[in-house]
This record gives structure tokens, sequence and C-alpha cells, in this order.
């Protein structure tokens, strides 16, 4: 089994805000969801933000909530990349809290950028300070309501900290237009944010 | 056979009550359509006119006032018109779609029409090379026309004009259905509001025209094909019996066949290490073999076979993204893993060219063991996809 096949299946998946990400996104633009899940968000895009899209997902019931939306899927396996899809063929593609369960995240982000004007990427800070103090006072790996798994059957095999995600973003190359950190499903300043953010969500711009 | 040219009865259906099983369309009639005068027929890929042709087809459900709710269902290579539904009520089979097709499945007569015609170039009741071509009083044999995939669609639009629908809530059909779905897609968008392409291909690869090929070859090889003239006489069942085995191994996989028979003997416990000894898989196929040479054409399997051959969408247009530009449907496009004679890779290339057209399409690979028969035997799972992509459409 793949492992982008369980992002959309994890129970608790902290869906990060919708209207954040619907704020990212002109009006009238084209939209590739990757890892699209039921469709909620891809199915929002298009009736209020009047967007083109089509979503990606493994999970055979998740493409069938989104058929029967109306909605246009496509069943694959994310780590198979992208590589039938023209270059620029979309403004935006939006990987939504599936970055830390493919197995290569940097070639899938360059692919995205290169399908995709924009790159719009959310995931879980793994430097949140809860994390932390699990490793580092209670020495175990974490787990607790953002990350419900034990490290031997959790689907999310790249965790990555804001900073990371930053670094990697500058040695790509990509330049970062907007950050939004939240904590807890709510929208916070970026004060302290690789210690204090529980999820984040960049905008990115290739460079091509 | 004679066709009616008068009005068909749109509210042709179950006839008894039901008594078949709730589920189930109850008894059905067929009806013909005949059409193409001298002048009037179609005219074939191959250039030439066409006519008169008769179609047999089947009707499930009512059609609506404004004759929006009609679904065109089209047939695999052995197929009929017969999809859903008995022909009596002491029939033993059903149709080869039952399953999918009647009150609450997967296309809910309830609120859909569902309509599914025998191919040109068949020998179920639709005009093929065992009819009796009016200008000779005998069967055409090698004399009928080499059809294609695009002369059914040809034909099954002028059924369509017929029953005076203007546009097709969906066509749906696997394998070489599949291949007619999309073709109709591409040949009259306006008329096919959405498509569903299950296990098909927009074109054969080297090794299904291969299959093909022997098929043929075994059919041509038996001593009573005689040219192709063979109707006055007995049939070429020994060679047809061999072509449909060989279609069998192709419609199967490794693993559904390991499931099914196993290396088990038919008869006896052990080997007898004499030709007595039948596995059970053997058995299957002269079965299958046996069955098919008492419902089917040699000829029409040469002409079917050879039609699926010839299909190759996108070199008609230079490219299948060109083919399908025109596109106005919705689509759904589902493939079976372990169908290597239909392999999902070649309905990804569809579902790709469509995508690169911002046609809007969904893709489905059902995981599934049981080879390109998958789509007569995935029924719970097709079921829900099909029935929300029919619902999706009204959103």
């Amino acid at each position: 089994m793949s492992n982008a096949d369980m992002s959309s299946n994890i129970p608790t998946r902290q869906h990060f805000s919708y209207e954040e990400l619907l704020s990212l996104i002109e009006p009238g633009s084209t939209v590739l969801d990757l890892g699209c899940g039921s469709g909620e968000l891809l199915d929002r895009l298009i009736h209020e933000r009047n967007v083109r899209g089509r979503g990606v997902d493994i999970e055979e019931t998740m493409i069938r909530t989104c058929i029967g939306r109306g909605l246009s899927v496509f069943q694959g396996d994310l780590d198979e990349g992208l590589k039938d899809y023209l270059t620029n063929s979309y403004d935006y593609v939006i990987l939504n809290h599936t970055l830390q369960v493919v197995h290569r995240p940097d070639l899938l982000l360059q692919e995205m950028l290169r399908v995709g004007r924009f790159g719009i990427v959310n995931f879980p800070n793994f430097a949140h300070v809860v994390n932390r103090l699990q490793l580092a006072v209670g020495g175990r790996m974490p787990v607790n309501r953002r990350i419900p798994y034990e490290w031997y059957d959790t689907p999310n095999i790249h965790f990555c900290t804001r900073k990371d995600f930053r670094v990697l973003c500058r040695e790509m190359g990509y330049e970062i237009i907007r950050i939004i950190d939240t904590s807890n499903g709510k929208r916070r300043l970026p004060i302290l944010p690789n210690l204090l953010s529980t999820e984040v969500c960049f905008l990115l711009r290739g460079t091509s | 056979m004679h066709g009616d040219s008068s009005k068909p009865n749109h509210t042709a259906r179950a006839e008894g009550p039901g008594s078949i099983g709730p589920g189930s369309i109850g008894v059905v009639t067929p009806r013909e359509y005949t059409f193409g005068a001298p002048g009037e027929g179609i005219l074939l890929e191959n250039g030439a006119e066409f006519g008169p042709i008769t179609v047999r087809y089947e009707l499930y459900g009512r059609l609506n006032a404004d004759r929006s709710n009609a679904i065109l269902v089209t047939h695999a290579f052995s197929g009929d018109s017969h999809a859903a539904g008995y022909h009596a009520p002491t029939d033993q089979h059903a149709g080869w779609w039952d399953s999918m097709i009647g009150p609450g499945k997967a296309f809910d007569t309830n609120h859909y029409c569902v309509i599914c015609s025998n191919v040109l170039g068949g020998c179920q009741g639709t005009t093929g090379p065992g009819s009796v071509n009016p200008e000779t009083g005998k069967p055409y044999g090698l004399s009928f026309p080499v059809i294609t995939i695009d002369d059914m669609v040809k034909v099954q639009r002028a059924l369509i004009d017929h029953l005076g629908i203007e546009q097709l809530h969906a066509v749906a059909g696997g394998s070489m259905g599949g291949m007619q779905a999309l073709e109709w897609a591409v040949r009259y968008p306006e008329r096919t509001r959405s498509v569903i392409i299950m296990a098909a291909t927009s074109r054969l690869s080297a090794q299904a025209i291969a299959f093909n090929a022997v098929g043929r070859n075994a059919i041509i090889s038996d001593e009573f094909w005689n040219g192709g003239d063979y109707y006055d006489g007995p049939a070429p069942a020994r060679g047809l019996a061999i072509a449909r085995m060989v279609g069998h191994i192709t419609y199967l996989s490794e693993q559904a066949m390991g499931m099914k028979f196993g290396r088990r003997l038919q008869e006896r416990a052990s080997f007898g290490f004499d030709f007595e000894d039948q596995f059970q898989v053997e058995s299957y196929l002269e079965h299958q073999g046996g069955k098919f040479v008492d419902r089917f054409d040699a000829n029409s399997y040469i002409y079917l076979s050879k039609a699926m051959d010839y299909y190759d969408l996108g070199a008609r247009f230079n490219g299948l993204e060109h083919a399908v530009a025109g596109c106005r449907s919705k689509f759904l496009v589902v493939s079976f893993s372990s169908d290597w004679l239909y392999p999902p890779y070649q309905s990804k290339e569809i579902v790709f060219a469509m995508m690169r057209q911002n046609i809007d399409v969904s893709y489905v690979e059902l995981e599934s063991p049981y080879g390109h028969d998958s789509f007569f035997l995935e029924i719970e799972r097709q079921t829900p996809l099909v029935a929300s992509f029919l619902e999706g459409l009204h959103e």
C-alpha cells in the first residue's frame, strides 16, 4: 500500500482551515488538488471561487465521493509523480496535508511548481512545542491529538518543521510569497512560529 | 428477419410482474428497426454506402416526456442487445449486464431508459455477414463490407434518431463497448451528455491484435469455413470454439484462473498419465467454446475482431489529443488493475489526452483480480461509481 493512500483516510486529519486556503486563490483560476480526499476543498473552490479544478487521490472511496459531487478526479498515486501533466497547465497546485506522506516531497514539490504557476503546501509543523517536549522530556516519539500514530504504523514518513521547509524552498529556488501560521485551526501571528504554529501553509512560486 | 419501421413503443419494458426477482427488469421483448434503403444507407468508413440495415435493440425503463433520460449501453465483442432482464418467465439466463441494469441498480431503470442494440456486423439480430443480402437472396458471407467501430456507432445514431432522442444522458460500455462509447463522444459531442468507458482502449496493443489473429486463423482453418460461405452446410464450429477458447484466456488473469481452477482435475482425483486427464481449466475452455458456437457466427467473429484491430482513434486524428479536442461530454473512465488485454495505461492515455484538453474526466483504476472480465464481475464496486457519476451530472 502506498503511503499517499492513507492520507485521505486519517480519521482525525486536521484540515487546515479551508477559509485560509480559499483566500489564497484568485477567483476564476485553475486548480489541481493533490490528495483531494472527499473533494470538499475542491467543491468549495469551484462554487465559491469559480475555479476550474481537478483532484487527485489514491483512495477508491474518496474518488467515488468526489465523483458523486460532480467533480473531475483522477485516481492515482502521488509517488508516481505528475509526469503526464503539462508544464504550466494549472494556476495553482495544492498539496493539502499530504506532503508528509509521500516518498519524495522534494521531487513532488518540483513537479508541482512545474505544472502549476503557484504551489500551495500545508503540513503539520513538527517543531511545535508539544512535539518537542514529548521528545525532549518524555524521550519518546510524539504521539498526540495532531499526530495520533505510533512511530511504527504512521503514514507520516516525512515530517518536517516550518524552518526545514523554508530551507528546502530556498535551496530549490522557490519564492515564498506567503506563509500562514495557525494554531489548532486558528490563524496566529508569526511570533516564534517554528515553536508555536501547529500547522503552516506556504504559497510558493516557481522560478522558471 | 423483418424490421418494423412503425413507431417504437417507448414504454416497452417489463411485461411480467417481475416474478423473476425484485431487482430485475423482468421480461423484455427485443425490437427491431430497419433503415437504409438503397441510396439511404450509411456511409461506411471504407467509403462505401451500405444498407438496408436492421438493428435489434432492447429498452429498459421508460423514456421521459422530453426524452432526456436515455442511456445507450454499448456491448462488448460477443455481446448482444439483451443486456438485462429475461426473454421469457422461464428463461434461465438474464441479459449480459443484468447486474448493472434494472430498478435500483447502477443504471437505474426507475430513472433512466436504457437502450442496448446489437452492433453492425454482429449476429444477434442486427445486420451482419450472416444476414441475407437482399440483392442476392443469400447470406453476405465475406461479401459483407469490412466495418469499423465508427460504423457501428453510425448505426446506433440512426437508431437514436429513430427513437426521437436528441441527446443521450449517457453512453456506457466496456471493452469493445467502451471503444464505441469513446467514438460516440468524438463523433457526436452534442448528443452525448456523458460517457462511461470501462476496460477499454483507444487502440489495441500488438499483443491483443495477435490474440485476435489466432482466433481468426482457427476459424479460417476449419474444414467447413469454405471462404466464409458455409450457411447452407455445417458451420466451422471447431474453429470458432478454439477462437473462443483463446478469447477466454485473454479475458481472465493468471490469478483469476488460479482462484477459479487451480491445477484441479475435472473428473479424477489423481493423474492417470494418459490423455484422458483433463484439468478443470481445460474443461472450462471446452465448455465456453462449445457454448459459444450455438449462439455466434464465425464470420461475425472475423468482422468484429477485425473492427477492433483497426480501431485507432488517435491515428485518425493525428493524435489522441486532437481526437478528443471537440468532446463536450463529461467522462468517467474505469480500468482494472489485472486487465492485461486492455491494460490501465491505455485508459490513462485517453484520460490524459482529455485532461490536456481541459475536458471533464474522472479516472478510476479498480484493484481487481479478474482481468479484462472485471467489468462483468466487479458489480458491487462499479455500482456506486456509476450511480454517483450519473447522479453527479445533475449537480
